[in-house]
C-alpha cells in the first residue's frame, strides 16, 4: 500500500442521474476498501457549476478526475468495474 | 396492396412534418413562405445559398484537411459578430484557443478582443486518449454544460463546433457516441442556435464518421484540387433542405480578406440596358459608328495579330473614361503599370495623372500565377473594391492559357455576367492568329459572340511596307462602317485615314 501518498479525487457529475448516483456509490466503496483514510473526494455538480466544466477538460459524464498524485488520470463512466477503475487510478490493490 | 397503403402514410406523414416545419418559418401568403436565413459573413455564399445558413439550425461542412473549413466557420462568426452584432462560440476539438487566434490574427480577426468584449468565446475541448479511461456507462453531458454554459454567458446566437469528429478518436464507445451526437444536434435546434460543424471528408461518405446522418438540413461541401500545378478551391451544397440553391460547383478564394466565394452564371439575362453613348476614345474610330460612339455598359472585344495596335486602343478607352471624370480598372497582363504608361506617352496618351488622381488602377498580373477562377475572383474583388465604371483586360487571351476550353468559355461567361451585372462597359484585347494559338482562337471564338461590338486589327506587309486596317465587325444595336479603314501610328497617336469616307458607308440598320 502506498505509504504516505494522497489521493485527491474529484467526481464530476450532472444532477442526480442514475448513472451519477452509482458512480457516487461505486467510487466511495472502493475508496473506503482500498485507500482509507488517505483520500479526499470531492463530488461536482456541473448543473449547479457549470463553469467548472472548462478547467478540469470535463466532456463526458459521470468522470471521476484522479488530480494527485500526478500525472491527471481520468476514468469516465458509472465506474461499474472495479479493477479498472483501480488500474485507472493506478491503485495497487492488497 | 399492403406496400402501396404504407407508401400512403408515408407520404401522409412527410406532409405532416413539412407543415409543421413551416410553423418555424414566416408564412407570407398561402404559397410564398421565407425560410429563415442567417447570413454567413462569407462573400458570395449568401447568394449561392439564398440569403445564407439555416437560422436555428446545424450545417455541416465537410472537406479533407487544409481546405478552409475552420476559417469558414470562424468567418462566420467574427463576421457575424461585427456584422450582424450575433455573439458566437467557438467550441473546438483540435487547436488550442491560442493557436486559433493567431491562426487568424493574419486575416485581421482579432479574437482576443472579441473575447474581451464578450462577444466570443472559444472552448477548447481536449481529449487525451492516453489519461482516459472507459468503464461502464457516460453520456456527453459534459459537453452539453459547456457547450450551454458558454453560449449563455455571451447570449451567443452562433455556435461552432470543429471538428466533433475528435470525439471518435478520443472515446471508444462508438454506440455512445453516435447516440449523443443525435442528441447534440437535436438540443442545438432545441436551443434554437445557427450552427456549423465541421467534419472531415470520408473515403466513401462525406464524413468519416458519417455526419451526414444527423445534420440533415444543409451540407455544404469543400474541395481543394490541384490541376495542371495551379490550385483551386471549391464549394459546392450538397443539399439544403426546404430552400432552393445553386448546385454548382462554386470556386472560392483564400486571401487577406478571408473567404470569398464566386456565384456565377446567374444565367437569366436581364441586365438593365443604356442608350446612352460614349466615346472610344478616338473621335476617328467613333465616327465609324452610326451612334458616334459605344452604348454605355456595353462590352468591346479587339482582335488582333502581334503588333496591332490593341494595347493603344484599349488606352484610349481608358483615357476617354478618366476624361468623363469615370473610374477605370485596367487589367494588364503583359505589362507593368510604369511600362504601359511609358509606351503610351510615346503616342501622347498620357495615363499618368489619372492614376495619380485614382481615377485609373492599372492592375498588372502573370496569367500564370494563379488559375482561371482565381484571376475571375481576384477581377471580382477588385471591381468590388474600386466600383470602375470601365473595365479593361488586356490581354483576354493570356488568361486563356492557364485553363482548359470549357472552363475559359464559363469564365468568360462568367466575367460578362459580373461586368454586366455591375452595368460596366467593358474593353477585352485578344490575340489572334498570328499566335498560332489554338486557345486564342478559343476565345476569340467564346467572346465575339458574348461581345456587342467586334474591332478588328490587321497588319498587311505591301510591297511599300506595311499598312494597318481596322474594320468593325459588328456592333450590336448600331449601324456601322463596313470597310477596312486604313490606319498610322504617329507620335501623336492613332490616325484613321479614310475616316471621312466612312460617313458615307453607313450601314443598312
Amino acid at each position: 500500500m502506498a505509504e504516505e501518498e494522497k489521493y485527491e479525487l474529484r467526481l464530476y457529475v450532472a444532477g442526480q442521474t442514475p448513472k451519477s448516483i452509482l458512480a457516487i456509490k461505486n467510487i466511495t466503496k472502493y475508496c473506503k476498501e482500498h485507500l482509507d483514510g488517505q483520500y479526499s473526494l470531492e463530488v461536482i455538480d456541473l448543473l449547479k457549476n457549470p463553469q467548472l466544466a472548462e478547467g478540469d477538460q470535463i466532456f463526458a459524464i459521470p468522470t471521476l478526475v484522479r488530480k494527485v498524485p500526478e500525472p491527471i488520470r481520468k476514468i469516465i463512466g458509472d465506474l461499474s468495474n472495479e479493477e479498472r477503475v483501480l488500474v485507472g487510478l493506478d491503485i495497487r490493490t492488497l | 396492396m399492403q406496400c402501396h397503403s404504407m407508401q400512403k402514410i408515408a407520404f401522409f406523414i412527410t406532409i405532416c412534418h413539412i407543415e409543421k416545419e413551416k410553423n418555424f418559418g414566416i408564412m407570407k401568403s398561402n404559397k410564398e413562405y421565407i425560410f429563415p436565413k442567417t447570413r454567413t459573413g462569407i462573400d458570395g455564399l449568401d447568394e449561392i445559398t439564398g440569403g445564407g445558413f439555416p437560422t436555428g439550425r446545424p450545417t455541416l461542412i465537410c472537406g479533407s484537411a487544409g481546405c478552409g473549413k475552420t476559417l469558414l466557420a470562424m468567418q462566420f462568426l467574427v463576421k457575424g459578430i461585427m456584422e450582424d452584432n450575433e455573439p458566437g462560440v467557438f467550441m473546438n476539438f483540435e487547436e488550442s484557443a491560442k493557436d486559433l487566434s493567431q491562426n487568424v490574427k493574419s486575416l485581421g480577426f482579432d479574437l482576443d478582443k472579441l473575447i474581451a468584449q464578450k462577444k466570443l468565446r472559444i472552448d477548447h475541448v481536449r481529449i487525451e486518449q492516453s489519461e482516459i479511461e472507459e468503464t461502464g456507462e457516460y453520456d456527453l453531458e459534459g459537453l452539453f454544460i459547456r457547450l450551454n454554459y458558454a453560449i449563455d454567458t455571451i447570449g451567443a446566437k452562433r455556435v461552432v463546433l470543429d471538428t466533433i469528429e475528435s470525439l471518435f478518436g478520443g472515446l471508444s464507445d462508438q454506440r455512445i457516441l453516435r447516440a449523443e451526437l443525435r442528441r447534440l444536434f437535436q438540443w442545438l435546434k432545441d436551443k434554437g442556435v445557427t450552427a456549423i460543424i465541421t467534419g472531415e471528408r470520408g473515403e466513401k461518405s462525406l464524413t468519416r464518421q458519417g455526419l451526414e446522418e444527423y445534420v440533415s438540413d444543409c451540407v455544404i461541401l469543400l474541395d481543394f484540387r490541384v490541376i495542371d500545378q495551379i490550385a483551386t478551391r471549391r464549394l459546392r451544397i450538397v443539399k439544403y433542405r426546404g430552400s432552393t440553391h445553386g448546385s454548382n460547383e462554386y470556386p472560392f478564394l483564400i486571401d487577406e480578406d478571408g473567404i470569398s466565394v464566386l456565384p456565377i452564371t446567374s444565367l437569366k439575362l436581364e441586365h438593365s440596358v443604356s442608350a446612352d453613348i460614349i466615346s472610344t476614345g478616338l473621335p476617328a474610330l467613333d465616327k465609324l459608328f452610326k451612334g458616334k460612339g459605344i452604348f454605355r455598359g456595353s462590352s468591346t472585344l479587339i482582335t488582333g495579330s502581334a503588333g496591332t495596335a490593341k494595347t493603344i486602343l484599349a488606352s484610349y478607352f481608358a483615357l476617354s473614361s478618366c476624361r468623363r471624370r469615370e473610374r477605370v480598372l485596367y487589367f494588364s497582363f503583359e505589362e507593368s503599370p510604369a511600362q504601359l504608361i511609358r509606351n503610351m506617352k510615346s503616342l501622347d496618351i498620357n495615363l499618368e495623372p489619372y492614376v495619380k488622381s485614382k481615377l485609373l488602377h492599372i492592375h498588372s498580373s502573370r496569367p500564370s500565377l494563379q488559375g482561371l477562377e482565381m484571376h475571375l475572383l481576384v477581377l471580382h474583388k477588385l471591381i468590388k473594391e474600386f466600383k470602375p465604371l470601365t473595365v479593361i483586360v488586356d490581354p483576354i487571351s493570356s488568361l486563356v492559357t492557364v485553363g482548359s476550353s470549357s472552363e475559359v468559355r464559363a469564365m468568360l461567361v462568367r466575367l460578362m455576367d459580373i461586368l454586366k451585372g455591375n452595368g460596366i462597359t467593358a474593353l477585352f484585347t485578344s490575340l489572334n492568329n498570328g499566335s498560332r494559338n489554338e486557345m486564342a482562337d478559343l476565345t476569340e471564338d467564346a467572346i465575339s459572340s458574348l461581345a456587342d461590338t467586334w474591332i478588328k486589327l490587321r497588319n498587311e506587309e505591301l510591297d511599300s511596307g506595311r499598312m494597318r486596317g481596322l474594320l468593325v465587325v459588328k456592333s450590336r444595336g448600331m449601324g456601322h462602317s463596313n470597310e477596312v479603314n486604313d490606319f498610322i501610328i504617329t507620335d501623336k497617336g492613332i490616325e484613321i485615314l479614310n475616316a471621312n469616307k466612312a460617313d458615307k458607308i453607313h450601314a443598312d440598320k
